[in-house]
């Protein structure tokens, strides 16, 4: 006798239970706390806010924790919860050349108004795996100087004064605010919702396609103009006090590209900007996203457009790992009411090509 | 911290309105897929995601809610979602096809006739039909907007040329309303002719890739062929090995490692009440229940 | 003037009702010609009939632009109402509406001054919500298309008389058109563009 499989609700019931037993591991050893994890883990837990979307370190860290540490799976938690928060509006533009900088650098420049600033960096350490950092290493505390008053313009308005680099597009400040969890994707697309979906996208995704424009796949002709890191103030415009109010202060790193030129014989030659901006220290992240934006503006600036990276549909389409990763595993899916019909197709298919073989044979014995 | 309050049907009241305001455009204009923006779900793109949207957004209080995957109740997707809409909707929840008001599927249509009142939704991975053919967005929307379907005849005549068949057996395409080719969700093609002028209203919904569509009820739906290659219906030819049923989709069961095989109807709901009705089939026996574990 | 301690009320239970009235939207419009009821209770200011309000507060929010009509807008009262209760953007252009509401059908605009959508985005078209006289009696219109099995009979008290005939742009159009739905009370009837007209009679 057969028996249909049954019982997939207790089943689901205890793969969570063993689940959550596998995510808290070996009982003896000390929980992570959430603080451990935004402090101590804090690349991890500014990757999960830029790509899901929502500035907040405790939910971020707490997602991780829930995810095991599977990053992926931390954004998509960070997204689902975003989804269901109400919408108050969109805060004014950040001024990053106001930011309190903490790390700033320009590959332009020997030297830059404001100084170049090393800042908390993995750059030119030795990547020795260190066995002191195994337990109970204190670090030294950090060198102290007095915060210098130096203003830190940004290195684009600086080759902006002179015209060298196309200014940064202003927007309509009474135009609203494209935003792609709102209203669904049409193309082509404005900028604003591309560096939308680049921002919310995929690191390695990101990571991959600024490679391929460095390696001639639409090939732009970087150079760092400047990455910097820090804080900024966010503030919103009250309708019903008249005027800006100060929310707080978000870590933000921005990397701005300066490429090569355009130009045409009624337009004198400019250098142009690709753009980057993340949560957090997220150097890797913004430096890629400034690439494909780049790369992405070669139609705009009469480029042919041809590389994988230049492709707005294809890049946009894929960027996005909570959609990329829901898809791809969902062949985990049961299927097998489609392979049912598609092995009977197939077993058509080879009854036919056997028979016909069979005539051929017969036909050629007889001859 | 941010603790999470949730609405009832989970969506917030402006995505449903959102939503709602698609399903209207979708029903007036049959198998022409409305933009709408998804949200993030609680549960994973490709999963479901579309179709739970479109059910969150029309459920009431009232409602008696189904959900089935491959056409059965207890596969765990299907379980996982009906839990769901239990939780958060607080709906009665069935597994028989005649009792539901909203039939949630995954790759199948119940082999009950659906009757006027139902609706059933549909959950679609890849809602574009000219996907396969033209991957870009752009292009499929120019095709549809002058309804030039020809790269999809093609494409079959192709099938045709090459294996002497039109080698598409589920997520077969159709013609809605004598307008719109449309991408039936990946259905058996078995399945096909029970959207055409069923009673229920249909809706059809893709979280991933943001679209959502329909076929009102007793529309013409017409899966593309050719006069010397007619669509034809596949099922295994054998009776349900649990019901008898000589009618219905069937699942095939690999029994042993040897060649062995057995077939039972996918639509597990059709199989049961057959069971009760009387019916039989060469493995049947007292009805299956769940094994208790303790 | 209205104040707010004056203004009508919205949906008692925004959440119940709202789904309960789409439903009885989402009917008519699968059953074209059928008439639904709306059941929720709610405010309607003045010219407003409860279809239209129930159908206001379910669908429109601050993504829709809503063009009322000369009637609609004789007060400020709707505009008012529906900046309270859905955050509405009541618009002059009626070629941008999402919704268009319609309270003296006698003198509908050409249908011409809506949005039709585009062959590529036919979604991106004017809906219009069109108040009438009866939506039970009156001369007999014999329908046909989706979501019709055979063809539906619509007894209906309806300005302009000759609606069905300024409808029959849909067929030329199509996919773009408008949608329609009528109100008399709580009463609606659905005619999607896909509804033709077969027969009207006395």
């Amino acid at each position: 006798m057969y028996v249909a499989v049954k019982g997939g609700e207790r089943a689901i019931e205890n793969a969570h239970r063993l689940l959550a037993h596998e995510r808290r591991g070996d009982r003896d050893v000390a929980e992570v706390t959430l603080a451990q994890i935004s402090e101590q883990l804090a690349l991890g837990v500014d990757r999960v806010m830029t790509e899901g979307s929502l500035y907040d370190r405790e939910l971020a860290a707490l997602a991780i924790k829930q995810a095991r540490g599977d990053m992926i799976e931390a954004i998509f938690l960070v997204r689902a919860f975003r989804a269901t928060l109400p919408r108050f509006g969109a805060t004014e533009p950040v001024n990053t050349g106001e930011m309190q900088v903490r790390r700033r650098i320009s590959s332009t420049f020997k030297d830059v108004p404001g100084g170049q600033i090393l800042g908390p960096t993995f750059d030119y350490t030795h990547r020795l795996l260190d066995p002191q950092l195994a337990e109970g290493f204190v670090p030294e505390q950090p060198a102290i100087a007095e915060a210098s008053q130096a203003a830190t313009p940004r290195v684009t308005d600086i080759l902006g004064r002179d015209g060298l680099i196309e200014p940064s597009p202003q927007a309509d400040g009474d135009a609203p605010v494209g935003d792609l969890t709102r209203e669904p994707l049409s193309f082509p697309a404005d900028r604003d919702l591309r560096l939308q979906n680049l921002a919310r996208g995929d690191e390695g995704f990101l990571l991959a396609l600024g490679y391929s424009t460095q390696r001639g796949y639409g090939r732009n002709h970087p150079f760092a103009g400047e990455i910097r890191f820090g804080e900024v103030e966010v503030e919103f415009f009250a309708e019903d006090v008249g005027f800006a109010v100060p929310l707080g202060s978000i870590e933000l790193t921005e990397c701005q590209m300066v490429n090569q030129f355009k130009g045409s014989t009624s337009e004198a030659p400019c250098f142009s900007r690709g753009y980057g901006l993340a949560f957090g220290q997220s150097e890797r992240k913004t430096m890629s996203m400034a690439l494909v934006d780049r790369a992405l503006r070669a139609g705009e600036l009469g480029e042919e457009v041809g590389a994988p990276a230049q492709d707005e549909e294809f890049v946009m389409s894929h960027s996005d790992n909570v959609q990329s990763t829901g898809f791809v595993e969902h062949l985990k899916l049961p299927h097998y009411v489609d392979f049912q019909s598609e092995l009977g197709l197939l077993r058509k298919l080879r009854q036919e090509f056997a028979e016909a073989n069979e005539a051929v044979e017969m036909q050629e014995a007889a001859e | 911290m941010n603790a999470p309050t949730y609405n009832f049907a989970y969506l917030d009241e402006q995505t449903k309105r959102m939503i709602r305001r698609a399903i209207l455009k979708a029903i007036a204009i049959p198998g022409y897929q409305v933009p709408f923006a998804s949200r993030e779900m609680p549960m994973p793109y490709g999963w479901g995601t579309g179709g739970v949207q479109v059910t969150a957004a029309i459920l009431g209080p009232d409602d008696v809610l189904k959900v089935i995957d491959q056409g059965s109740d207890d596969t765990t997707n299907a379980i996982s979602i009906r839990k769901f809409f239990g939780k958060t909707a607080g709906v009665a929840t069935t597994t028989s096809t005649m009792d539901a008001t909203v039939i949630q599927t995954r790759h199948r249509i119940p082999e009950a006739s659906l009757h006027a009142g139902q609706v059933l939704v549909y959950q679609v991975p890849i809602p574009e039909p000219l996907r396969f053919l033209e991957p870009r967005e752009t292009e499929t929307r120019r095709m549809h907007a002058l309804a030039e379907y020809g790269l999809m005849h093609v494409k079959l005549y192709e099938d045709i040329a090459r294996f002497g068949h039109i080698a598409t057996a589920y997520a077969y395409p159709v013609k809605v309303n004598a307008r719109y080719v449309m991408d039936p969700s990946p259905t058996p093609k078995f399945d096909n002719p029970k959207m055409d002028n069923c009673a229920a209203l249909q809706l059809f919904g893709a979280g991933r890739e943001k679209r959502i569509y329909a076929i009102p009820p007793y529309t013409t739906v017409v899966s593309l062929d050719f006069e010397d290659h007619p669509f034809t219906r596949y099922r295994f030819n054998a009776p349900c090995a649990l019901c008898g049923a000589d009618n219905s989709y069937l699942d095939e069961i690999v029994t042993d490692d040897r060649g062995g095989r057995m077939f039972v109807c996918s639509d597990t709901d059709f199989c049961e009440q057959r069971q009760a009705a009387g019916h039989h089939g060469t493995e049947s026996a007292a009805p299956h229940k769940e094994k208790a574990h303790v | 003037m209205t104040t707010i301690a004056e203004m009508p009320a919205g949906f008692a239970d925004k959440v119940l009702s709202a789904q309960s009235t789409f439903r009885s939207v989402m009917d008519a419009m699968a059953r074209p010609g059928s008439v639904q009821r709306v059941a929720a209770s709610v405010g309607t200011p003045a010219g407003m009939m409860r279809g239209s309000a129930a159908i206001a507060l379910t669908l429109f929010d601050h993504d829709t632009p809503i063009w009322l009509d000369a009637a609609m807008s004789a007060t400020p009262d709707v505009a008012r109402w529906l900046k309270f209760h859905a955050s509405a953007p009541v618009v002059a252009d009626s070629a941008i509406a999402s919704f268009a509401l319609i309270g003296d059908a006698a003198n509908l605009p050409a249908l011409e001054r809506f949005a039709f959508g585009s062959s590529e985005y036919p979604d991106r078209s004017t809906t219009l919500i069109l108040q009438v006289d009866s939506l039970t009696q009156g001369p007999a219109f014999e329908l046909k298309g989706p979501g019709i099995d055979g063809s539906a009979l619509l007894q209906a008290m309806i300005k302009p008389r000759d609606l069905f005939q300024r409808l029959s742009i849909n067929e030329a159009l199509f996919p773009r058109g408008i949608d329609v739905v009528l109100v008399h009370d709580d009463n609606i009837v659905a005619i999607p563009r896909t509804t033709r007209l077969i027969a009207s009679g006395v």
